[in-house]
């Protein structure tokens, strides 16, 4: 028999963790378009002096991170609708999270690099 | 032949309000209890009611339960047992309590108690003026009370078998009843259930009549199983139509409507219930209402093209209370009338609502027959609470939210006398006799080979129409005698029902065709019964019983002050006397019946 | 006698399955002549099934209370005891197929363990440990008003099976009717195991597969929002947790 098991007791936390992210998205998003409209991208020059920016460098890493964790329990979900086998499952969460923090660590390091 | 028994200390037929109520007690008190219901719970045709359930609680003006009784018994126009009375209005304010308790959502007045609204016929200080009796949620207090009583038993672990068909009563060679034979209607594989006790909540028969407010499952099952195994069925004559079906769709408005303030009209608009109840006006009781509707149609003052039907008139009321205490009503106006009752009238016409008859029993729900001198004389192991019983509270007319409080106070009474049966007597279960199942089986094998025989449908329809022409809600000599005759005639029609689908995965041809058996014996009982009564009395109104002194408005009490028994086996009519002493209190004296 | 209305013949595709002789289900074609008295949809089916009386569905109250006859009608969820049988458009086949994403008994009828399976797992009655009075517990009108709009719900189906999370995950994922009674006995002033009712639905499928499609508004015939209740439900469990 397969019992049934559920109450794993994250539900609330990524539900809400989801909607922060994509509010601070969101706002990210809106910050970058106004930039751009102020002519931050006027040339290349311009472009990486905004970007070095102290506070730019902040809000950008804010947004890497939460575009990851987005992704994270969105990608999971996508995983626990339609690969039922647990190890399977395992398994892809694992690569999904490596490949997350992988492209985390590498815009960390394109932002700093600037 | 080798069939599957399967054995409970006691089993429950139906799961509507009188089921569910005593199942509760069965399941609480630890014995194995199956209960047995052809929908799920939730769809029983409890669910369908509306307006209240009957309790002194005195929410919000003084009342007690000798008014209550009092209304009850003068509601039944005497013929109602004044024992079983007494007990019923004594438990109501605790049977509504405990529905509290599980849980029921009732509206609540200001100070957090019970809503209570006033219903027809219940007054205050012995029939003086309306009285808030109704305990109601909304106008949904059937399908509140059905879903709290059957939540509760989903605490206490009740168990179900959903959509299983009780064919036949078992009962051996001392008349003792051991269970009941039922099929599963998803693989129609029959068994048999083996029981200590057997509690009957099968509901009533509506669906005899064309025009009814009942559902399509109210097929009268447990009449036809009782009648099948040699019980007699009390009162049978006396059927409720109920004065405000919506005229064409037979959909129920609800007592509750007129408690609330609304008001009949004719095509005139005038307020015609001031004429025949000057007193309680539009609250007066069912029996009453009805014919004076129909009084009005007979002599032309009717509404619509056909001048056949009446108005009820909410016009006047706040639409914020219809909206709050009527919900349900605005929904059915528009659905089933076309009418928005917050600015037009919904028109209404007297429709076959319940069956004040039924399995004879006593107060605590045991099934009595006649034995010897014993007039009434338990039958061992059988029990019957709910529309399917006759206890008999209503007598020969029902007050509205009256038929709730019974499926509560009955439907717990027999539950805790089947349990203290049980308890006393902890013998092995009673062998089953050889031929437990015969019966049922040659049923079933004779509709799956008849040839050239009747149509269901057709003959279903022709038994409603002769039921509507000849026993509605005024009674003619001629067409009773009539009646009989055709009955009968139809009877041998059913006997020779053919389907065509002869599937065994959810057959419902089959299924209908076994609810027209059960069908027809409560027609048959009806029509006979309703014909041997010359008098008037409640909702049983002859055109030959005539108002004098001696028989005020028809009712014969020297001769018909008795309740009439109807034996399937030759059609055999006998009667017992009603109980007219109550309890501990003095009899409520005959008198004529005046609202 | 004169007909005042015209009689209509209506026009039905119908999904039939008898898993006894059909070795898969086919849309079977039947028509019947209603008259004026024939107002709704379930009206026509009784004519069709004395007609065929092989054609199966569940049905009782006849006036949307039971919650017996629910069906997908035209591809919409819907009781055919509320649904006008005026409103059908001429010249179009009135298509009747059992509710989506529950296994099919036969016909129109579905096996809807499932769906009651998950009902029960909210645990749908009043939790109060407290020594009981002797009359009613007291609730004020204004407390008891935050049940309306919860437990008029007739468990009907047709809102759970209008939901894709519902398809998807038919045995951990509640559903809308299912969280609709979970918030009724949350919001019931009187029941006392609002943490455990909360615990319980504390889980990335049980309530939060619910992405607010808010088909099952869309389709309950007791126009019932069970999505608001799970928004009220998540509200609280935000509540909880910060």
């Amino acid at each position: 028999m397969s019992r049934l098991v559920v109450g794993a007791h994250y539900g609330v936390k990524d539900w809400l963790a989801q909607r922060i992210t994509a509010v601070l998205m969101a706002i990210y998003t809106l910050v970058i378009f106004a930039a751009v409209l102020a002519g931050a991208t006027s040339s290349h020059d311009a472009w990486r002096g905004f970007m070095a920016h102290g506070v730019v460098r902040f809000v950008t890493f804010l947004f890497i991170i939460s575009l990851g964790y987005h992704a994270w329990v969105g990608v999971r979900d996508i995983w626990m609708d339609y690969i039922k086998p647990t190890s399977i499952r395992i398994l892809l969460h694992v690569l999904t999270l490596l490949v997350l923090i992988g492209y985390a660590g590498w815009a960390i390091q394109i932002i700093w690099r600037l | 032949m080798t069939y599957t028994v399967r054995k409970f200390d006691a089993v429950v037929v139906g799961a509507g309000g009188a089921g569910l109520r005593a199942a509760l007690q069965l399941s609480e008190s630890g014995l194995k209890t199956a209960v047995l219901t052809k929908v799920f719970p939730t769809r029983s045709h409890t669910v369908a009611a509306q307006g209240g359930v009957a309790a002194s609680l005195g929410n919000s003006e003084e009342d007690n339960w000798h008014w209550h009784m009092y209304d009850t018994v003068k509601g039944s126009d005497w013929l109602g047992d004044q024992d079983a009375i007494e007990f019923m209005c004594r438990q109501a304010n605790q049977a509504v309590v405990e529905l509290e308790h599980y849980g029921m959502p009732f509206d609540r007045v200001d100070n957090g108690k019970i809503y209570q609204r006033p219903f027809g016929g219940h007054m205050s200080n012995f029939g003086e003026k309306p009285v808030r009796r109704s305990c109601a949620a909304a106008d949904r207090t059937g399908h509140a009370m059905l879903h709290a009583l059957y939540q509760r038993n989903v605490k206490v672990n009740t168990q179900f078998f959903v959509e299983w068909q009780a064919l036949d009563l078992i009962r051996d060679a001392d008349g003792e009843v051991l269970g009941v034979v039922a099929m599963d209607m998803e693989t129609s594989e029959v068994v048999a259930f083996h029981a200590k006790a057997t509690i009957f909540a099968t509901g009533g028969a509506g669906r005899v009549y064309y025009s009814s407010t009942n559902a399509f499952i109210n097929t009268g099952d447990g009449l036809g199983m009782a009648a099948r195994a040699g019980i007699p069925l009390e009162d049978m004559e006396f059927w409720q139509f109920h004065p405000t079906g919506v005229a064409g769709a037979g959909v129920l408005i609800t007592e509750g409507v007129r408690g609330e303030g609304g008001i009949l009209r004719n095509a005139d608009g005038e307020r015609f219930m001031e004429r025949y109840a000057p007193n309680a006006k539009d609250l007066a009781s069912r029996d009453v209402v009805s014919r004076s509707m129909l009084t009005e149609i007979n002599e032309g003052r009717g509404a619509g093209p056909y001048k056949d039907y009446v108005y009820l008139d909410l016009t006047h009321l706040d639409p914020q209370v219809i909206l709050k205490r009527l919900p349900s009503i605005h929904e059915i106006g528009i659905q089933f009338a076309g009418v928005d009752c917050l600015k037009e009238y919904i028109p209404v016409v007297p429709t076959c609502h319940y069956q004040m008859g039924g399995i004879p029993t006593n107060r605590f729900g045991q099934v009595v027959v006649t034995k010897g001198d014993d007039l009434s004389s338990p039958v061992p192991g059988f029990y019957a609470a709910g529309e399917c019983a006759c206890a008999s509270v209503h007598g020969a007319n029902r007050l509205g939210t009256n038929s709730l409080l019974d499926l509560l106070v009955f439907g717990k009474s027999s539950g805790e006398a089947a349990v203290a049966s049980i308890r006393e007597n902890v013998k092995a279960h009673k062998p089953l006799p050889v031929d437990a199942i015969e019966k049922s089986l040659a049923r079933l094998d004779r509709l799956n080979t008849q040839k050239d025989g009747s149509n269901v449908h057709e003959t279903r329809v022709l038994m409603q129409r002769t039921m509507q022409k000849h026993a509605g809600v005024f009674r003619f000599s001629q067409l009773l005698k009539e009646g009989v005759d055709k009955i009968l005639e139809v009877a041998q029609a059913v006997a020779r029902t053919e389907i065509q689908d002869k599937s065994k995965v959810f057959n419902t041809a089959r299924i209908e065709a076994l609810e027209l058996d059960n069908l027809i014996e409560v027609a048959k009982a009806t029509m006979i019964s309703a014909e041997a009564r010359k008098e008037s009395r409640g909702a049983h109104v002859r055109d030959d019983a005539h108002d004098t002194p001696e028989t005020p408005d028809g009712r014969d009490d020297k001769n018909w002050l008795k309740h009439t028994l109807w034996h399937r086996d030759g059609n055999r009519l006998d009667y017992k006397p009603v109980q007219m002493k109550p309890l501990s209190v003095a009899t409520i004296d005959l008198k004529k019946r005046t609202y | 006698m004169t007909t005042p209305l015209a009689m209509r013949t209506f026009h039905f595709k119908i999904y039939r399955y008898d898993p006894d002789k059909d070795a898969k289900p086919y849309m079977q074609d039947i028509s019947v002549v209603c008259d004026p008295m024939d107002k709704k949809l379930l009206d026509a089916m009784v004519k069709l099934k004395a007609k065929d009386d092989s054609l199966s569905f569940r049905r009782s109250c006849r006036e949307g209370v039971c919650g017996s006859d629910a069906m997908n009608i035209n591809g919409k969820n819907g009781l055919a005891c509320l649904t006008d049988l005026a409103a059908f458009p001429e010249g179009k086949p009135i298509v009747l197929r059992p509710l989506p994403g529950l296994p099919v008994v036969r016909d129109l009828i579905v096996d809807m363990t499932q769906f009651f399976k998950q009902y029960l797992s909210i645990k749908p009655y009043l939790v109060n440990d407290d020594n009981l009075p002797e009359r009613e517990r007291l609730q004020s009108p204004e407390d008891r008003e935050e049940l309306n709009g919860l437990y008029e719900c007739i468990m009907c189906a047709c809102c759970t099976t209008a939901c894709p999370s519902f398809w998807w995950n038919p045995d951990k994922f509640v559903g809308p009717a299912g969280l609709l009674a979970a918030y009724r006995f949350i919001a019931d002033t009187r029941d006392q195991a609002t943490n455990e009712r909360l615990d319980n639905l504390e889980d990335p499928y049980r309530l939060f597969r619910c992405h607010t499609i808010m088909n099952c508004v869309d389709v309950c015939p007791k126009g019932l929002n069970p999505t608001k209740a799970i928004g009220k439900i998540k509200e609280m469990l935000v509540q909880r947790a910060v």
